[in-house]
């Protein structure tokens, strides 16, 4: 075993640990197909929740989407996003020439599933914020993909902003059933269905 | 079944672990059979999952025993202190903390359940029972305080400091028995774990047949529907002959094995009682993996009568050989 699958297989172990980090699966079952998840986000440990969730197999193939600036900043950073995550890098400042969207597109034609946090920045609000519009562009894109809603839920009291160190407290990753852009749907109507969709699943949490 | 009390200490352990697993085996064995004569078409009836669930914790739970008494101090205070960890953790997930009390959960989790097992772990029995009662529940409030949140203060520490009482507090008391040094009962705490564990499940499994025949008028109808006084009754003496009848491995004589079996039998079924009752205030009908409300697990339904039955126990232990 390579240092960064242990080093993977110790964090999940150690995500688990502190959060249980169980997954529900409503309307849809953990397979091997290409897929985006989309969840709400409230705190940094967001992403190694649903990741620890996943079963083993699906970790490999799953990715995360990182801000290039921070991510790479340090070696360790550096190290653990692009050895134990294979995270997907972006580029937080847009360029005039430049796609934010082209390093998802990329990982999407390469049969890559991605988690994806539609919010663009964490929430502290009971709701989720409104999605951006990145989600509907990859849908637009990829229609073959299926995109999977997610609810994160307790995880804002393990690790409140500012604090360092984790409490452990039970979280729960609920999937939901997936949906899909119909045909000539608007952005915003879209939008605020994958929000729904999401928003939906706290119920079942 | 005096002169079993004559037998070496290996021998006497051997046949323990010889009984209690061949009645698992033979109970299990019996289910297997059954299964063969039920219908597979038609879901199981809600008695005859519990009865599989039930089963299966018991076999969880005598090979944890299993486990501690073989691995030694070191193993059993380990193992259990896993077991307050995950216990703490699904009380906490269940109570509504805020912001404010990070620090103390952190204290709680990371400071004192260690800093407890610890002291068990060094057999450091004096201060193992003051710990948790006299300096955290003193440095408990000062760090919650410090967190600048007023809001509900007394509320949310008194929450945190049940939560370690039950969890860390009382389940490390199961362990201690382990520990424990008695006149002439040198190597043999197995027994007192054993003794325990067997006389809170008699007094509970007696309780609920006994609720479940009497039909009793419940005394606390919002909480449980079950609990009566006559059913408590039954089953504390329950517990009391079933600590009768095991007291040739104890260092009891007849009446007070039987006394300390009713003592402990009648602390679990109420510890359970009280459990019943956070349950109601948490919103959760059943701690088991039924519900659907994040952190019912169902640890810490099934390690809770042992929480409150354990120190009652190791205490009343300790008073009767003066030590």
């Amino acid at each position: 075993m390579k240092l960064p699958e242990f080093a993977g297989l110790a964090l999940a172990f150690v995500a688990r640990l502190i959060t249980g980090a169980q997954g529900h699966w409503y309307g849809t079952t953990p397979k091997a197909e290409q897929r985006i998840y989309f969840a709400n986000h409230q705190s940094h440990f967001d992403w190694v929740l649903v990741w620890a969730a996943l079963p083993r197999d699906l970790r490999a193939v799953t990715r995360p989407i990182a801000a290039r600036d921070y991510w790479t900043s340090t070696p360790l950073k550096h190290w653990i996003t692009r050895e134990i995550f294979n995270a997907v890098y972006v580029s937080r400042e847009r360029k005039d020439d430049e796609d934010p969207l082209e390093p998802l597109m990329e990982a999407l034609r390469n049969g890559d599933s991605l988690v994806i946090f539609p919010e663009g920045t964490r929430g502290h609000a009971a709701d989720p914020a409104s999605f951006k519009s990145g989600l509907y562009a990859l849908a637009q894109a990829f229609p073959d993909v299926q995109l999977i809603p997610a609810w994160i839920d307790n995880v804002q009291r393990v690790m409140p902003k500012g604090e360092v160190v984790p409490v452990p407290i039970l979280c729960t990753v609920v999937f939901g059933a997936p949906i899909a852009l119909g045909p000539g749907e608007d952005r915003r109507v879209f939008l605020d269905r994958a929000r729904a969709a999401v928003i939906a699943l706290r119920a079942v949490a | 079944m005096g002169n079993l009390r004559d037998l070496g200490v290996t021998q006497q352990i051997g046949l323990l672990f010889v009984g209690l697993f061949g009645v698992l085996i033979a109970v299990t064995l019996y289910a297997f059979y059954r299964s063969f004569h039920t219908d597979h078409t038609q879901r199981l009836s809600a008695a005859q999952e519990r009865f599989v669930r039930d089963l299966r914790a018991i076999w969880a739970g005598a090979l944890l025993f299993w486990f501690a008494w073989a691995s030694g101090p070191v193993g059993s205070t380990l193992l259990f202190g896993f077991v307050s960890f995950f216990a703490l953790r699904e009380f906490v997930t269940l109570t509504h903390t805020r912001r404010g009390d990070h620090r103390a959960l952190l204290l709680a989790f990371f400071v004192v359940l260690p800093a407890q097992y610890v002291l068990l772990a060094e057999r450091m029995f004096n201060a193992f029972t003051v710990f948790v009662p006299v300096y955290v529940f003193f440095a408990l409030p000062v760090i919650s305080a410090l967190a600048n949140d007023p809001f509900r203060f007394l509320e949310r520490t008194a929450k945190i400091q049940w939560g370690i009482t039950v969890c860390v507090y009382g389940m490390s008391h199961a362990p201690a028995l382990l520990l424990l040094d008695l006149p002439n009962y040198a190597g043999r705490g197995a027994f007192l774990v054993l003794f325990l564990v067997v006389v809170v499940v008699a007094a509970q499994l007696a309780q609920e047949a006994a609720s479940r025949r009497l039909r009793r008028r419940p005394v606390a109808r919002a909480i449980s529907r079950s609990f009566s006084w006559r059913a408590f009754g039954i089953g504390a003496a329950t517990a009391g002959v079933a600590g009768l009848m095991l007291y040739w491995a104890t260092p009891f004589k007849p009446i007070p094995a039987f006394a300390m079996g009713a003592v402990a039998g009648a602390a679990g079924t109420l510890g359970e009682f009280v459990m019943k009752a956070l349950k109601r205030d948490a919103g959760v009908r059943n701690f088991r993996g039924t519900s659907r409300v994040t952190g019912a697990v169902g640890l810490l339904d099934r390690v809770a009568p042992l929480c409150f039955a354990a120190p009652v126990f190791f205490h009343s232990v300790r008073w009767y050989f003066g030590i």
